[in-house]
């Protein structure tokens, strides 16, 4: 008897090559081969008390799935995957495992943790591409009625839930296409649209209604939906969208982009097909992009992409502190983007026509922890340099947008604008209205949007059915 | 959806209107208020202002001249075609109020835009003195329909072949020397230049000024930041803020130059849409 198996690495995904990849805008892990897949779930101990399930915020029953997988029954693992997660084909590609289910997995402790978004993201797409999985049934019709405020994943998931448990329901959406910032923000090459799209098709198919073009606030208000509209419950879900800038000179100059702007152009109105769609985009010759979340990679690999071969992460904080998710930067790194760590703009620099040519930038240090417990930068003194510069992203952060909350009476905000709301449930102040996601809790993650929708969903559908 | 339900040229063809079925946007728009349109699946966003609305009809009409790619687009559409998206009101409606003599001044398709304001300000009881201009008699628009928004109307062309041979800031020095501190507001509107010559001429006499600014937008409901100006020592989005802001305050040099950002992208778009045009003419 064999006295120890050798041990199984953990399974890369193919992915297309990175000097390839710069100049396309093809998604660029190309997802798991069945065997790979089966193979990689092999190295799942299929612990009793799985810690990677802690570690996601919508506690997916990892286990069980990857059990299903193991077993090659792809039909039993969506299926599980689904009691948890609407969107098991997004959430594999963007969550930020390393810090939450693969953060916790035990095998990590002494090997590189079981690949467990890789391989919900396989089960996904294997699922999109089937046509007997069974439709979730959908439950009586309930005669009440539901308005959803914004189609983000938060959104998606109340609309989701709600139709199923036999609500009627409407999302409405400022946009013209459903989705939030997974077709606004998220880039093609990191979250195919067509997924988003698969998803929404597949909600209005169980019935839900989208009405695009609808800018609650200003086509009709809150208030409105539930006393002339006749909707027994409102869900905000309308995301943190207000780019923050940085409030420096030279900041309304020609070239200078907020992350929101250059990716709402690039991604939703398909600005990097010029002149096929009409929506213009420049490419800069030289790219700095300010921050370092997801954000900031988007737009730095988004100019990449369009063409440019000088693009900088100009970030103030060291390496360490980088907020984007690891394989983000890992991807960047490889794709030939340059880090300035420690660096915070002062001014942009303009030419006779009123584009920027310049920064100039602040070298910093880390001092002292503040506030986030990250060791706050300071400027070195002396240190002022400056660099090139005819595009520039600002991508440090997103604020709530007042067009929903200053035209509703009664919702309570925070000194930020963001909706108060029960952690749990997402009640408001306000009777018969919800909210969730980035437009309560700030710019975070889509599975933590996904989570706060289900817990509004199931308060909603409890409001309908007893009146609390 | 968005079906176009007429089409009248203006302008000897260079100048357009629509009116359009949306009727959740005609049942809220208020006077100084625009929507924002897509012709189709690959077209671009742009803003225009609601120059009529007619909620018993469920429609909005908007006046535009035919600029570059877009704006020729939507000029090649028929009565009875379909547009992609219109999505609205957007923007902040005019503070309208009864407060004496009020001039509005208006050039190009300003005129257009500068409209249901004079007529909201006429019906809410004030003196309005309407003061519009185009480069010649051809490019006039909408003189019937602003003599009956107005109590008094003036009218001027850069060339003289209609009305007062001259711009419009003349007539409007003209009328604030005649009227003095009788004029509550000026309301001007109309292409960047001509806005902050109005601008200038007011400030002299301390009227408070208003100007609707045309910068460059994507989703207007203020999550790009692409339509910042310049207002005193403020940055606002004019899609939220405004579009209608304090002229003394506004930088029109900066929101010129932001207008040129596209130029070159704007050029080789319209380019290819002629370049089609004329062979899907010719075939
Ligand atoms: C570029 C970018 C990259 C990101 N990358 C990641 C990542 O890799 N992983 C991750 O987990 N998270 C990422 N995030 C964060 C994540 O996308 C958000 O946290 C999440 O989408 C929030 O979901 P939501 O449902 O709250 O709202 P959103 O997705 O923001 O959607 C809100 C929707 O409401 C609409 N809306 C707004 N106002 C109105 C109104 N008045 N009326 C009608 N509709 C309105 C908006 O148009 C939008 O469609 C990223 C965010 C951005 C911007
Ligand atoms: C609030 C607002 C209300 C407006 N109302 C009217 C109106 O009632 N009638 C009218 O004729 N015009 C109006 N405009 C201007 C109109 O939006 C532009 O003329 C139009 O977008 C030009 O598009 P195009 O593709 O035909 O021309 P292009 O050749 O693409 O552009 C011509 C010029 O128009 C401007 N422009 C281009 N794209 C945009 C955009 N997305 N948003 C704003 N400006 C742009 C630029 O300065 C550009 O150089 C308004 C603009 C704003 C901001
Ligand atoms: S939803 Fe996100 S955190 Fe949860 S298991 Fe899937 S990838 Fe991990
Ligand atoms: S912690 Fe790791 S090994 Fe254990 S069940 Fe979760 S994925 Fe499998
Ligand atoms: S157009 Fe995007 S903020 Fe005004
Ligand atoms: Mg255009």
């Amino acid at each position: 008897m064999k006295k120890k198996k050798e041990k199984t690495p953990r399974q890369a995904m193919p992915e297309q090559a990175a000097e390839v990849r710069r100049r396309n805008f093809d998604e660029v892990p190309l997802g798991f081969p069945e065997e790979l897949a089966m193979l990689e779930a092999s190295r799942c101990l299929s612990c009793k008390k799985p810690a990677c399930v802690e570690g996601c915020p919508v506690s997916v029953d990892i286990p069980a799935f990857i059990n299903k997988v193991k077993e090659g029954d792809f039909t039993g693992a969506i299926l599980k995957i689904w009691e948890k997660n609407s969107f098991p084909a997004v959430c594999g590609r963007v969550c930020p495992q390393e810090n939450q289910c693969e953060g916790n997995c035990i095998v990590g402790k002494k090997d590189k943790p079981v690949a467990i978004g890789s391989l919900e993201r396989f089960v996904a797409d294997w699922a999109r591409n089937q046509n007997d999985i069974p439709m979730p049934p959908i439950e009586k019709k309930t005669g009440k009625k539901v308005a959803v405020v914004g189609s983000g994943p938060g959104g998606l998931t109340v609309a989701g839930d709600l139709i199923r448990k036999g609500h009627e329901v409407t999302v409405f959406e400022a946009f013209h296409k459903p989705g939030g910032v997974l077709v606004y923000g998220i880039p093609e090459f990191r979250l195919p649209k067509a997924i988003v799209a698969h998803e929404c098709n597949f909600m209005e198919k169980m019935g839900v209604k989208f009405e695009t073009n609808v800018v609650v606030g200003q086509t009709i208000t809150v208030d409105e939906l539930l006393n002339d509209e006749g909707y027994d419950a409102v869900y905000i879900g309308v995301g943190a969208g207000l780019p923050r800038f940085l409030n420096i000179p030279g900041e309304n100059l020609m070239g200078v982009y907020s992350a929101n702007e250059y990716l709402t152009r690039s991604n939703l109105m398909k600005a990097y097909r010029f002149p096929e769609y009409d929506t213009p985009l420049v490419t800069g010759e030289h790219v700095c992009v300010f921050g370092g979340g997801n954000v900031a990679m988007d737009a730095l690999r988004t100019s990449m992409r369009m063409g440019s071969d000088d693009v900088k992460c100009i970030y103030r904080r060291s390496r360490d502190e980088l907020p984007a998710r690891g394989e983000e930067i890992h991807h960047a790194e490889q794709e030939g983007i340059e880090f300035f760590f420690l660096h915070s703009p002062l001014r942009f620099i303009g030419d006779e026509n009123g584009w920027v040519k310049a920064v100039e930038l602040q070298e910093m240090q880390l001092g002292e922890p503040d506030d986030s417990g990250r060791r706050r930068p300071e400027p070195i003194p002396g240190s002022v340099k400056t660099v090139d510069c005819d595009l520039a992203i600002i991508a440090v952060g997103a604020g709530a947008n007042p067009l929903v909350t200053s035209t509703t009476d009664g919702l309570d905000t925070n000194k930020w604008g963001y909706i108060v709301a029960n952690e749990e449930t997402g009640k408001t102040k306000k009777g018969q209205v919800w909210a969730g996601g980035d437009i309560v809790t700030g710019a975070a993650t889509v599975i933590l949007a996904a989570g706060a929708g289900r817990g509004a969903a199931d308060s909603i559908h409890e409001y309908l059915t007893w009146g609390w | 959806m968005y079906q176009i339900l007429s089409k009248t040229e203006l302008a000897q063809g260079t100048v357009v209107a629509n009116e359009i079925h949306a009727p959740k946007i005609a049942a809220k728009a208020k006077p100084g208020q625009f929507i924002i349109l897509r012709v189709n699946e690959t077209g671009e966003r742009i803003p225009l202002t609601m120059a009529n609305t007619n909620e018993e009809r469920g429609t909005i009409t908007i006046i535009y001249q035919v600029v570059g790619k877009t704006t020729a687009l939507l000029a090649s559409m028929s009565a009875m075609d379909h547009l992609a998206d219109v999505v609205g009101p957007l923007g902040r409606p005019t503070p309208i109020e009864k407060k004496g003599t009020i001039i509005c001044v208006g050039g190009g398709t300003g005129v257009a835009v500068l409209h249901p304001i004079t007529k909201g300000f006429k019906e809410a009881g004030n003196h309005v003195i309407a003061i519009i201009g185009a480069r010649n008699k051809d490019l006039l628009i909408m003189e019937k329909e602003m003599k009956a928004a107005s109590n008094e109307l003036y009218v001027c062309t850069d060339d003289g072949s209609y009305g007062h041979h001259g711009f419009v800031t003349d007539v409007l020095k003209e009328q604030l020397e005649k009227h003095g501190a009788a004029v509550k507001e000026a309301v001007c509107i109309g292409p960047v230049p001509m806005m902050k010559f109005c601008s200038k001429v007011t400030k002299d006499f301390g009227i408070p000024t208003m100007v609707s600014l045309n910068a460059i937008m994507v989703d207007g409901t203020g999550m790009c930041g692409c339509c910042r100006v310049q207002v005193g020592d403020e940055t606002k989005f004019a899609c939220v803020d405004g579009p209608e802001f304090d002229a003394h305050k506004v930088d029109f040099d900066g929101l010129s130059a932001r207008l040129t950002a596209y130029q070159k992208q704007e050029k080789e778009a319209m380019d290819a849409y002629q370049k089609k045009c004329s062979c899907s003419t010719e075939a």
